[in-house]
Order: C-alpha cells, then sequence, then structure tokens
C-alpha cells in the first residue's frame, strides 16, 4: 500500500561545508544518509529522519542542519496535521499507534501556573553557598511519637528502615531492556556517587552490578515479576511494587523477543529472544487487601529490612486510592503523573488518560493529612519533572522527593525523538543494538547525570534559601510559599495555595 | 496611627544640655533618661563646642553611639562609656577611640571606617560587620557572625581581636582584614562554620579548632615567624587595653592556627555556561 | 542581621517568690524602639493564688459584641462548672485603640459523653479550639491555671497601665513588645500566646509556618490567631504537655543540629539525633525566631539553630533573667551576677524547686 504520510522532518546539507567524510552514514541507524559508491555522494532520504540530532552534533564540518517538514496541509486547527497523519497510519496498518517518553500535548502545566515566595526584609534569606542549607531526606515510613530516655540519648521506639539520600531527586524505573546496559548503569554510578537512588524498572538487576549498586538501587516487583530472586530483592535497598506509571495508567508492558538478548535473558530470567509481557493488574492483586499481602510477602523476604515502595499511575481517585496503600503498609507511595514518560506506549492511552502530578501531590499530600497518617508515608512524586523549580514546586505542594525519568536521559543524551519504542535509539540509550549501545560511555554518562543533580541541588538551595529555609523539611508541604497565577479557584482549592497577591494567612513578629 | 519610637518625643539639644558637665575640652554626659537621638545629638553638640573627650555615664541600651560624629575636617574623639551601649554601637565609626567599661551588644563596629573601639567585657552578634579599617579589641567573647564581610582596602586593614572566643559563623565570607582569637582560658572552642565562604583576609586563633568546625572555603596553614611577629605586637596591644601587662607570654603559649581562604573567586564552579 | 523587630522579656524567681509587674514594664521602655505600637503583652504566673485549682480563661469579645458574649457564657455552662466569672479590669484613662470586651472565667471541666475519656488538659485544649474556631468574635487568649495573659494593641507601657498590671504579682512574667511584619496588630494578634498555662512570645518570622502548621493539623490544633507565634505554642503543647519531651530535646526537634554536625557524632548521639529529626522534621522552626516559653514552674528562651535573632541570658541570686537585649536586664538589675549569650538552639532553662512548685500549683 502506498503510503500517503508526509515526512516529519527535512534534512539540509551545506553543500560547501561537507566533505563526504561520511560520519552521517555511520551516526545513522534510520537509514537517512547512504553512500553512493557510483557517484562518490552522501545520498539523504529525509523521510526516515525522525529528528535525533545525532548527524547535526556529530558532524565535524557542522553542515547539516535537521528540521521539521514544512510542507503541511492545509492548517485547521481542529483536523491538525498530527490528527491526519495519525489516521493515516491506523488507516495504512491497522493497528495502535505505538509511541516513546511522556504525553507532548498542550494540556495546561500547572508547574508553569506556580511561583514561588523569597524573603525581603522580615525575614533574611540565607546564602546557600555560606550557610548550611540542607537537602538530606528521609524516605519511608516514621513513627506516630518517640518514645525518649533523653538522660541516655535512647529512642526506644522501634524505627522502621528509611532510604536516606543526599537531594530530593531520585532515578525512576527505567529497566535494563527498555534501556541499554550502558545507560542503565550510568544511571546506578551516578546515584551511587551523589548520594541517591535509582530504581531498577521491571527488567531485574544484572547479577555483576548488585555487589556494588545494590546499596542504591531501588528494585521493582512488577507485573511480570521478572528477575525478581530473592537475591535481587535482598542485595536492594528498597522494594517498588509497581501498579502503573503516569504514560499507560492501566495497561501492561511488552518487551519484543527480539530485544531480549542474552544477557537480558540472564537478568529477566526468561529465554533468549521471547516476548516479555508485563500483565496490565498484578494477577495477585485484585484489591486492597492483596496489595497489603504482596507488601507483607516482600517484607518478610527481606527480614523487614527494606521499605517498600508502591508506584501507581496519577488517576482520578489518586487520593482514596493512597490512603489505601499507606494503610495496607507501603513505606513510600509514588506517583506517576500522565507526563510521565515511557519506552513504548500507545498514543491514545499517553495523551488521554491519567491527571497532572501537581494536582496528584496536593490532593493525595491532603488527604493522608486528614486522616493523620501523612507521616506513615512518603511521597515521592514522578511524571514531568523538568527542573529544579518543578522539583522545589512539588515538594512544597507536600512531595518528599521527585523521580526524575526523561530528565536523566535527556542529561545522557536524549532529544525526545520519541521513537524509543523502535529500540534504534541513535545515543545508545534506549536500545539493545550492541553498536549503538557503546555510544554511550557509563563514564560520561554518568558524569552528565552527576553534574545534574549538582546543578538542580545548587538551585534548590539558591530557592530555599531565598525563601528563608536551611532545610528541606521545612519546605516539606509548605504551600504557603507557593501563589497560583493564571488559575481558576478550583484549582487553587485543589492545589491548597492562594493566589498571586494574596499574603500570608499570619504575621510574623 | 504611626508611631515613630525612634524619633517620637525626642528632645531639643538646649533642653539637653542640663544632661552635660563641660570641663577643660571633656564634656561628661549622663545618659541614663536618654533616647538614642538625645544621645547623640548631645555629643555631636559637644564635639562642636569643642570637647575632645566624652564619658557617657549610666549607657543602657542607647544605640548608634559615636555614629554621627563625622567632622569634615575630620575630628578625632575619644569616648568613654559606663554602662551597657545598646546596638550598632560606633557604627560608621569615622576615627574616633571608643571604650566602653562593661559588655557591648549586638552590631559593634558595623561597617566601620576607622578608630578603635575598646570593650571590657563581651560583645553580642555580628561585631565587625563589614568593618573596613580600625581596630576593636573585645576582652571576653563575641556572639555569632562576627567580621562578617570584614574587608580591606588599600592601606586600609581592619583589625578585630577578641580574647576568648566567638559563636558559630566568624569570620563568614571574610574578604580582607585580620581577626585574632585569643583563646584565653578556651580548651576548644564551640564555634562552626568558621570562615564559612571566606575569600579574603586572615584569622589566627589560639586554642583548639578542629577542621570539621571550619568552613569548605578555609584552609589551616603554619605560622611563619612574621606571624608570631604581628601576634605578639597584637597581645601586647590587647594586654595593655585591658591591664593585664605580664601576661603575654601565657597568652601566646599556646597553640595558634592561621586560617587562611583557599581561593580568591571560592564560588566559581557554581555557574555553568 | 540585628534590627529592630520585636523585643521580647521574662524573668523568674527561681524560689517562687512573687514580685509585682513593675520591673517587667520597665525593661519594656528600655527596649523602646523594639516595637512600633501595634501589639503588647504579659504573662504572669502565680496571678490568681485564691482560684489555684481552676483554669482561668481571659475571653476576648472582639467589638464588645454581647451576642458572642452571651455564646460564651452558654457555651462555658455546658461544658464547665463556673465557679467565678467577672470582666478584667481596666483603666479606661489610658488612650487605646478600639479595646475589646475582655472577661475572665474560673472553670473546672463538665466532661460528658466520649470526652470523659480526656485528661482535664486535654478537654480543656478541645473547648478552647471550639470557641476560637466556632464562636465569632470571641477568642480564649489565656487558659492556665493560676496565670493568666493581658496583651491588646499599644505599647507595653500603654498596655500595662491599661491591665493595670503593675499592681499583679507573680513569680514569673514574660512579656513581648511587637513590631508586626504586616498589616496593623489586632489585639488577639498580640503575645504572649497561650493555650492552658503555656505562654510563648516570640521575635522573628517563621518560614517553616505551612508545614509546621499542616503537621500540627494533624493532631488536632487548629491556628486560627493569624500569627506564626501560634504554632510555636501549639508545637510546644504537643511535645512538652502530650508527649512528654523535656525541653532539651524538644529545643533539638525545633532547632536540631546540621547534618554534617550529626556526621560528626559518636555512634549513639549520631542515631538520637538521626532519628529525632526524621521523625520530627516537620516541626523544624525554619527562619529567624527567637521564643521565651513558660508554663508553671518552668521557663525557658530558645533560639533558631543558626541564631538569626537575638537571646541574653542574665541571673542574680533567685532570678533569671531572659531578653532581646542586654540592656533591658541591666535596666532592672543593673548588677548581675551573669550575663551571657546562649548558644544557638540551645536552651536556657531557669525552674522552680519541687517545694517551690508544690506551693504555686497544688
Amino acid at each position: 500500500m502506498k503510503s500517503h504520510l508526509l515526512p516529519e522532518f527535512y534534512v539540509e546539507r551545506i553543500e560547501s561545508r561537507c566533505n563526504k567524510c561520511g560520519v552521517c552514514v555511520k551516526q545513522c541507524p534510520w537509514g537517512v544518509y547512504s553512500w553512493d559508491e557510483e557517484g562518490k555522494e552522501i545520498l539523504i532520504d529525509y523521510t526516515k529522519c525522525v529528528g535525533c540530532q545525532r548527524c547535526v552534533i556529530y558532524c565535524p564540518n557542522k553542515a547539516l542542519i535537521v528540521k521539521p517538514y514544512e510542507g503541511s496541509y492545509r492548517p485547521n486547527a481542529y483536523w491538525t496535521r498530527e490528527v491526519i497523519s495519525d489516521i493515516k497510519k491506523q488507516a495504512e496498518q491497522g493497528g495502535v499507534i505505538l509511541i516513546g517518553t511522556g504525553s507532548d500535548k498542550p494540556y495546561k502545566v500547572y508547574f508553569d501556573h506556580i511561583l514561588l515566595n523569597a524573603s525581603q526584609v522580615t525575614n533574611p534569606s540565607i546564602d546557600p553557598l555560606r550557610e548550611p542549607m540542607e537537602l538530606r531526606t528521609f524516605i519511608g515510613r516514621k513513627p506516630d511519637r518517640l518514645e525518649i530516655d533523653p538522660d541516655d540519648f535512647e529512642i526506644k521506639t522501634e524505627i522502621t528502615p528509611n532510604l536516606v539520600i543526599e537531594t530530593p531527586i531520585m532515578f525512576a524505573g527505567m529497566s535494563y531492556g527498555a534501556i541499554s546496559y550502558n545507560a542503565f548503569l550510568s544511571l546506578a554510578m551516578a546515584s551511587k556517587e551523589f548520594g541517591t537512588k535509582f530504581c531498577t524498572g521491571e527488567g531485574g538487576l544484572p547479577k555483576d552490578m548488585r555487589e556494588e549498586y545494590g546499596e542504591v538501587a531501588i528494585v521493582q516487583c512488577a507485573s511480570g515479576r521478572f528477575g525478581v530472586d530473592p537475591e535481587y530483592l535482598n542485595c536492594a535497598c528498597a522494594i517498588e511494587i509497581k501498579i502503573g506509571q503516569g504514560a499507560k495508567p492501566g495497561i501492561g508492558g511488552h518487551l519484543p523477543g527480539e530485544k531480549v538478548s542474552k544477557k537480558i535473558s540472564e537478568t529477566r530470567m526468561i529465554p533468549e529472544g521471547t516476548d516479555a509481557l508485563s500483565p496490565a493488574p498484578h494477577h495477585d492483586i485484585y484489591s486492597i487487601e492483596d496489595l497489603a499481602m504482596l507488601i507483607y510477602a516482600l517484607k518478610e523476604a527481606t527480614d523487614y529490612e527494606k521499605p517498600v515502595f508502591v508506584k501507581i499511575a496519577a488517576v482520578h481517585n489518586v487520593a482514596a486510592i493512597a490512603s489505601g496503600i499507606v494503610r495496607a503498609g507501603a513505606d513510600a507511595i509514588v506517583i506517576d503523573g500522565f507526563r510521565g514518560g515511557t519506552g513504548a506506549t500507545p498514543k491514545v492511552m499517553r495523551d488521554h488518560v491519567g491527571i497532572p502530578i501537581e494536582m496528584a501531590i496536593a490532593v493525595v499530600d491532603q488527604r493522608l493529612r486528614e486522616e493523620g497518617i501523612r507521616h506513615k508515608c512518603s511521597i515521592i512524586a514522578s511524571g514531568g519533572i523538568r527542573c529544579s523549580a518543578d522539583v522545589v514546586k512539588a515538594i512544597a505542594l507536600g512531595a518528599d522527593a521527585v523521580y526524575i525519568g526523561t530528565a536523566a536521559l535527556i542529561a545522557m543524551g536524549c532529544t525526545m525523538c520519541q521513537k524509543c519504542y523502535t529500540g534504534k535509539c541513535s545515543w545508545g540509550i534506549c536500545t539493545q543494538d550492541e553498536n549503538l549501545a557503546k555510544r554511550l560511555n557509563p563514564k560520561v554518562a554518568s558524569k552528565r547525570l552527576v553534574n545534574l543533580l549538582r546543578a538542580w541541588s545548587l538551585e534548590i538551595k539558591e530557592m530555599m534559601g531565598a525563601m528563608g529555609i536551611n532545610a528541606i523539611e521545612s519546605l516539606r508541604g509548605n504551600r504557603e510559599h507557593l501563589r497560583g497565577i493564571g488559575l481558576e479557584d478550583w484549582e487553587l482549592r485543589i492545589l491548597g495555595i492562594k493566589g498571586a497577591g494574596e499574603g500570608y494567612e499570619y504575621r510574623g513578629d | 496611627m504611626l508611631k515613630d519610637p525612634y524619633l517620637d518625643g525626642v528632645r531639643s539639644v538646649e533642653e539637653l544640655l542640663g544632661y552635660v558637665d563641660f570641663e577643660d575640652g571633656t564634656a561628661i554626659i549622663d545618659a541614663k533618661d536618654l533616647k538614642h537621638k538625645e544621645l547623640n545629638d548631645l555629643m555631636k553638640e559637644c564635639v562642636l563646642r569643642g570637647a575632645s573627650r566624652l564619658i557617657l555615664k549610666n549607657v543602657c541600651g542607647q544605640r548608634y553611639i559615636g555614629s554621627r560624629l563625622f567632622f569634615n575636617p575630620p575630628k578625632r574623639v575619644e569616648i568613654e562609656i559606663y554602662g551597657t551601649p545598646g546596638n550598632d554601637l560606633g557604627a560608621f565609626l569615622a576615627g574616633h577611640r571608643i571604650i566602653v567599661y562593661g559588655n557591648a551588644q549586638d552590631g559593634v563596629g558595623n561597617t566601620m571606617d576607622d578608630g578603635e573601639i575598646v570593650v571590657h567585657g563581651r560583645a553580642g552578634d555580628v561585631v565587625a560587620m563589614c568593618m573596613r579599617g580600625g581596630k576593636i579589641f573585645i576582652r571576653d567573647y563575641v556572639g555569632y557572625r562576627c567580621a562578617i564581610h570584614m574587608k580591606g582596602y588599600k592601606d586600609k586593614v581592619p583589625t578585630l581581636v577578641i580574647g576568648q572566643t566567638a559563636q558559630d559563623f566568624l569570620g563568614e565570607y571574610m574578604a580582607g582584614g585580620r581577626v585574632i582569637v585569643l583563646g584565653i582560658g578556651i580548651e576548644r572552642h564551640r564555634c562552626y562554620y568558621i570562615g564559612t565562604g571566606m575569600h579574603g583576609g586572615v584569622m589566627y586563633i589560639g586554642g583548639k579548632v578542629e577542621k570539621h568546625q571550619l568552613g569548605r572555603e578555609v584552609g589551616v596553614v603554619e605560622m611563619d615567624e612574621e606571624d608570631w611577629k604581628f601576634l605578639e605586637d597584637v597581645v601586647k596591644e590587647y594586654c595593655k587595653n585591658f591591664e593585664m601587662e605580664g601576661k603575654e607570654d601565657e597568652i601566646l603559649g599556646k597553640k595558634f592556627s592561621k586560617l587562611i581562604p583557599v581561593s580568591k573567586r571560592p564560588y566559581g564552579r557554581v555557574y555553568s555556561y | 542581621m540585628i534590627g529592630s523587630s520585636c523585643g521580647i522579656f521574662g524573668v523568674m524567681d527561681r524560689s517562687g517568690k512573687r514580685f509585682k509587674g513593675r520591673m517587667v514594664v520597665e525593661a519594656m521602655k528600655n527596649m523602646y524602639v523594639r516595637g512600633n505600637g501595634l501589639g503588647a503583652g504579659f504573662a504572669v504566673y502565680g496571678l490568681y493564688k485564691d482560684y489555684k485549682e481552676y483554669y482561668c480563661f481571659h475571653v476576648m469579645i472582639q467589638n464588645r459584641d454581647m451576642g458572642a458574649k452571651r455564646e460564651v457564657d452558654l457555651f462555658l455552662n455546658d461544658n464547665f462548672h463556673v465557679v467565678d466569672d467577672e470582666e478584667i479590669p481596666v483603666n479606661d484613662e489610658v488612650e487605646v485603640v478600639d479595646p475589646p470586651l475582655f472577661w475572665r472565667y474560673f472553670v473546672s471541666p463538665k466532661k460528658s459523653g466520649r470526652d470523659q475519656k480526656l485528661s482535664d488538659d486535654d478537654y480543656v485544649v478541645k473547648k478552647v479550639m471550639e470557641i476560637n474556631t466556632k464562636i465569632r468574635n470571641a477568642y480564649v487568649i489565656s487558659s492556665g491555671k493560676n496565670m493568666g495573659v493581658f496583651k491588646g494593641t499599644g505599647f507595653p507601657w500603654d498596655i500595662a497601665e491599661y491591665f493595670m498590671i503593675e499592681d499583679y504579682k507573680g513569680y514569673m512574667w514574660t512579656a513581648h513588645s511587637r513590631f508586626p511584619t504586616n498589616t496593623p496588630g489586632w489585639w488577639g494578634g498580640a503575645h504572649p500566646f497561650c493555650i492552658l498555662d503555656w505562654t510563648v512570645v516570640h521575635n522573628g518570622e517563621i518560614s517553616s509556618y505551612g508545614t509546621n502548621k499542616r503537621y500540627l493539623e494533624m493532631f488536632g490544633y487548629c491556628c486560627t490567631l493569624m500569627t506564626d507565634t501560634e504554632v510555636m505554642a501549639y508545637i510546644f503543647d504537643l511535645l512538652m504537655r502530650r508527649f512528654g519531651y523535656p525541653i532539651e530535646v524538644v529545643a533539638k526537634i525545633l532547632a536540631p543540629p546540621m547534618w554534617d554536625q550529626i556526621d560528626n557524632m559518636d555512634e549513639k548521639r549520631k542515631r538520637f539525633y538521626t532519628i529525632l529529626r526524621m521523625t520530627y522534621g516537620p516541626l523544624l522552626v525554619n527562619g529567624p525566631w527567637t521564643v521565651i516559653v513558660a508554663h508553671h514552674g518552668e521557663m525557658f528562651g530558645l533560639t533558631d539553630r543558626i541564631r538569626l535573632r537575638p537571646l541574653t541570658a542574665g541571673e542574680k541570686g533567685d532570678l533569671l533573667f531572659l531578653s532581646s537585649e542586654e540592656s533591658a536586664i541591666r535596666a532592672v538589675c543593673p548588677n548581675p551576677d551573669r550575663v551571657w549569650t546562649p548558644h544557638g538552639g540551645e536552651p536556657v532553662i531557669g525552674r522552680l524547686d519541687e517545694k517551690a512548685l508544690k506551693r504555686v500549683v497544688e
């Protein structure tokens, strides 16, 4: 069938700069460039271009420009080019449209409608470069109250295990399989160096990484139970039960057999070349009491030494669900907003299901407080955290920490071309092709990740210092430092914040 | 109804002259019932009438003592204070000598330009903040953030001498000048974050200070001959000020650490692009 | 980081001997530039000797709203045995702006139903919260036994004269002069803040207010008085009265050591401070603050952990002084035995000996 799709990108070559070195041919996994032996020239088939910009960065002569294809249909605000293209794709192939990364649709970004506070006169701002500014964060259940013998510095209350992280930012679950070994290793290396944690996703933790990186690995136990064995559970710092994720709430996952290489097969403990299917639900969890059963099974299996997280997608009834999760015994709840990323999801799910993370944090935090159980569980906000200001806003709304996924990938090289599901990631991140994967040097990639954590942490300290706060625990749930702009009353109410221009409800003296 | 406690009810200088005894260039002021502004008004008036020595009695909390005494061409006055001067003693001080027979409060020598302040007792927080010249001697101890952002410029080298010890953030983002803590009677200093953000000047600390008490931007270096010579002069002056002559050797007998900034630009690597 | 802002003062006779309020007023006069006439107040302990077994409620009736007064009367009669009540005497000659009506009630709890399980103190807290949140224009500004709070809009000397407190006698006093950071003070917003016999006077602005408030709400406290000092009062009530922690521990919750200091401690202390911070992080009080807190038998002063607001302590025999400035201590006690500046986050504590405490509360 003849394809009616328009090209997405156009490649322009500045002929005077090109010396036909052929780097573009080697770098492009999409088949855009080819060497024509006869004409001794490089041919360009821009219809195959996905806009990953790999060739542009690596062209030694800076001879290439990759830009969106300008030609298009008659402008139509309703039947947009994207809508038309999607219909054509489905008409040609009759299938569900797959896509990678989080939703790119122009829904309102609440982070961008929230402004932060700063001190002036009545409260000194604190300079984070000189005075202590503390980001250390504990993830896990806190006791209702402590029984203390003050004379002997003794705390008699039993303390449930908590994770200690030196910045309130962790790396979200991205499995070995979805991403390359080198990308996965880079996340582990950066976590260890900076004093934070990474989540393995549901692809297991390669045996050769367990001894060195187990202490920084939050191992996932998802519906497919891939790679889950007692050693996997016990070598980790925490366990995460994945119920759902923001990019595809309510549906399962599928790692195609062609990606199940030898090493992945060993790590996931499934035969090489078979499809790895993650069912939509856990087939041992059809209700909240079943979740409690799994939580305690995992605690039993790990001697009650590891916090157990439960990850859910932010859906309409998220507050009540979260409350149930806390009551089921979870030490932390991960809420993944509808912007959360993925390696592959049906486009229709990604773009139409869930709620924004900002609102989910606000309602969950408030609900847990109303029920007097907020301290029993940490809240980890995930899904679309783009910058340090998003982190600060998420924490002030009520999160204990955030997970970053997409931002971490971008730090390593990702350019958001959204073709993760093809396995041809030109940056060596979202691929199992050995030649592509080796493009990512874990030493360099982990350095980029550490730099990002460092930069964001410095910026968080700057923002906190400006608010006159020198410990992250005083920012947590502190919505007095947030003001909405361009929001309607109901939105302010859900977020639990005042509008810009409204002062404190209290006075200082 | 807006009230201004600083200015409300302030009497005119004429009304206040009754609080002054004038004798041979010495003015004795009884500060007991005087507000901040009244005392400073009177001090200025006395100097304009030829006083070169001011003796302030019954001082209790009056602020900014000495701050108003800026004259062109300059005049140098000696000020003796009995009692407890209030905050910002000698702020912006323009070359006078102030002796306090008692304790001082917060902000002694704030942005002081030149002169000398000698406190026969202790002082509060932020002593010598942004001080740019002159000398301050505190016999006992000081509070938080002393010598914060102290800075020297060309021939101006501000000097703060503390007899016993200081509380946290001593020399915070210090940019110049000298701080000397003699550690008299102090086994181990409790002060944390010493010299955090320091990027100029030098500190000498007598007595034990652990590495983790220092800011990241500070390095400890060996004392050389010149340092000891300088310290000997400082101790001599300290002992003279506080009538402790003969104690010099005892004071100098302990270990001193010399602290200097690691870099003139401690935050060069904080910013990207 | 010096500046104007509020002046606070506390004095206690650790032998339990009572003295008149004059001394406190004099001390506040010395710090006249630390307030701007928008609020001042005093707390007196050992004040109502004759009724010392009864809770004394000082109720402020805003706008002299007699409807609110009647509602309070009804509410108190329903929930308490009211043994005596009267208007708090004031000196009408003193010029103050819009004084509300102040009424005091001596009461004992009349519990019924589920409330019977509550301790007397918990019952009183619950009922005070009910009055403050449910009866418009009525606020309980003081609710302890054998003590009372007097406060309002004005300079300390005006408020002292208005309530004629110079003649009241107590063994312990705290006082406050206010320099509010925004809109003009209202009478209920003046310090001290009080719940049961706990009072707080405070200088500073709490940048962790939202975090602290929302944590306290989980324990049934509602912040209604529109000032950050209120959260301080409730934190002390929660940690000291309900949880029974001594101030030495409470100080380390409100003003914990920095992590880099904790990391340098021996294992035992490291564990202690780590768990304390991990558990009670939401009660870390951030921003610049100094407080003087009092309850029967004990007074202490405490500053934030990087001491962004001042506190000076002094002693003379049995007298313990706490003050924003040394000069205020010297203004009433020219030759103290000792004057010092406590470390940030470390409390200065004064306690009655047991015999004296018995005399005060039993």
